[in-house]
């Protein structure tokens, strides 16, 4: 048997992700399989996780938070480990390989930082930052991440619905969509200086969809602050959507009339739709959207898992998309 | 005089080192490290967050590199007349092939589980995938001809115009990576070797053009 590198986590909540009875009923099968040859092999998986929950925890502040209720806010599936979420990222401002991120955004400047949320509202506000965290209760939420390339994660978030701020501002009859504007700024942003896409990074929501509850304000993942290269110091998470249309680092909160031009649909309207729901029907002509593969769980010779029909949560949103030709609207 | 001279020496030492049998031992054993690695990596839990990501597109890499290098053999030895590197086109060139079959095993295997109907109906949806598939097809006749003996039973000249398939092949396989890389509106990498390709094919018109000049 061989030990792999602890790059693990330490997760506070990790018992009640997982009913402890389960969990325990699971390690009493692993050691009955155990005693098989191929047994063995398992067990030597099984406790490369059980070392990973031991590792220390990261080294950002702690953002406290309460375990959310909302209905389909808290996933069962296992979290990713903070070592992967925080080292395989898309966030092309710091480049467009998937260890750049990681490797480059030490050089955002998280503070001092304004959100100004403006157009058709009563009430536009240019918040500081440290007034966003404190609008309304932190939240700990378990979400699955799909990526449009094909692979998955599951990230305990901690933030707020979004509609809390929506509140706030008091749109009008007019604001029929929200635009989100990441920061686009070449002297913290590498990647920014290379015209791969259009800066700064436009992503977009129809209003009822920035109202559905699920659509998380992100401040934190796993009982920190984000990590710059997760889109701090706050981004947007849309569960049922591929990852790319969740804006990370927000500097603009936009309330428009008509549908906002977002970045991807610009560079590539045929491949990347507005909606961009997670639909297993619905094949990228790069990649088959039918099936994905999450980081860090399934094993490099496991079978992909199936997707579902937005990520999951269509008890949640599928409502909003009743009547609509999903193939049509991609 | 001392100078073209000590050039001259020099390029015989070269020559001669290159003649040396141990040479082809060399470059085999060099030609095999980047397969040792992700090997090793995957052994390890080396190979970052998504490793089956990294083994198929690492092999890709590969096979544009060794294709890239099989391809320069004829320029370099003309240009510097060091005719012994012909000596080690044919071990390039299957290594070409050898990464080229680790990248679709490893796309088949691990994005696909080996699953022939899924494959088959996964590869003709993609344009980028089909092209990548075209490209692993034309180079099985030039891995499967690539030994003395199917040179002698083709012809020499038979032979040849079968393994000039070996241009369409370097160009599908950067058409795929261009298709592949388009996704991500990200040309750079693309960009460098559409350069090296096109200077390799290039030299070669070039060459082909002033011959019937000649004539």
């Amino acid at each position: 048997m061989h030990f792999r590198p602890d790059r693990g986590f330490t997760h506070l909540a990790s018992s009640e992700i997982t009913p402890r009875a389960a969990y325990a009923q699971r390690r009493d099968l692993l050691k009955v399989l155990g005693t098989g040859i191929a047994g063995a092999a398992l067990a030597a998986w099984a406790q490369r996780d059980a070392l990973a929950q031991a590792a220390p925890p990261g080294k950002l502040a702690a953002l406290p938070a309460v375990r959310s209720n909302l209905p389909g806010a808290i996933v069962m599936d296992k979290p990713t480990r903070l070592a992967d979420i925080t080292s395989y990222n898309n966030f092309y401002e710091f480049g467009t390989g998937k260890a750049d991120p990681a490797q480059n955004a030490h050089t955002l400047q998280t503070r001092p930082w304004t959100v100004a949320v403006e157009g058709e509202v009563k009430k536009p506000k240019v918040y500081d930052i440290e007034e966003l965290l404190r609008l309304a209760p932190q939240e700990e939420r378990i979400y699955r991440l799909r990526c449009v390339e094909g692979w998955s994660m599951v990230v305990p978030w901690i933030g707020y619905s979004l509609s809390e701020l929506i509140r706030r501002v008091e749109p009008t009859g007019n604001a029929k969509y929200v635009e989100f504007v990441t920061l686009a700024d070449s002297k913290q942003m590498p990647g920014v200086r290379w015209r791969v896409l259009d800066w700064p990074y436009v992503e977009g929501l129809r209003i009822d969809e920035a109202m559905n509850p699920l659509a998380l304000l992100a401040f934190g993942l796993y009982g920190e602050v984000l990590a710059n290269q997760n889109g701090a110091p706050v981004r947007m998470v849309v569960p049922w959507k591929y990852g790319f249309k969740s804006a990370k680092s927000i500097v603009r909160i936009r309330f428009v009339d008509k549908q906002p031009a977002t970045s991807w649909e610009k560079a590539a309207p045929s491949e990347y739709g507005f909606y961009s729901n997670v639909n297993p029907g619905v094949d990228h002509p790069r990649w088959s959207q039918a099936t994905e593969r999450r980081i860090g769980e399934d094993g490099l010779f496991a079978r992909r898992r199936q997707t579902l029909m937005f990520n999951g949560y269509e008890a949640q949103v599928g409502q909003m998309y009743a009547g609509m030709d999903l193939k049509k609207f991609y | 005089m001392g100078r073209s001279a000590a050039v001259a020496g020099i390029g015989a030492t070269i020559q001669r080192l290159l003649l040396r049998p141990a040479a082809k031992a060399v470059l085999f054993a060099t030609c095999l490290l980047p397969f040792a690695w992700l090997f090793y990596g995957a052994w390890a839990d080396r190979l970052g967050a998504n490793p089956a990501e990294t083994l198929i597109r690492n092999t890709g890499d590969w096979v544009l590199r060794f294709l890239c290098l099989t391809l320069a053999v004829t320029p370099l030895r003309q240009l510097s007349g060091w005719h012994a590197l012909a000596r080690f086109r044919r071990m390039l060139g299957l290594f070409s092939f050898f990464y080229l079959v680790l990248h679709f095993l490893s796309y088949a295997w691990l994005d696909m589980g080996f699953d022939l109907d899924a494959i088959v109906r996964d590869i003709p949806k993609r344009p980028f995938a089909l092209v990548g598939f075209a490209a692993f097809l034309l180079m099985l006749p030039l891995a499967a001809t690539s030994f003395n003996r199917a040179i002698k039973a083709l012809g020499a000249v038979r032979w040849q115009a079968l393994h000039r398939l070996v241009y369409a092949i370097v160009l599908l396989g950067l058409l795929h990576f261009f298709w592949m890389r388009s996704a991500k509106h990200d040309f750079g990498e693309v960009a460098v070797y559409a350069v090296v390709i096109a200077l390799l094919l290039g030299w070669r018109l070039g060459k082909a053009w002033i011959a019937r000049r000649a004539h």
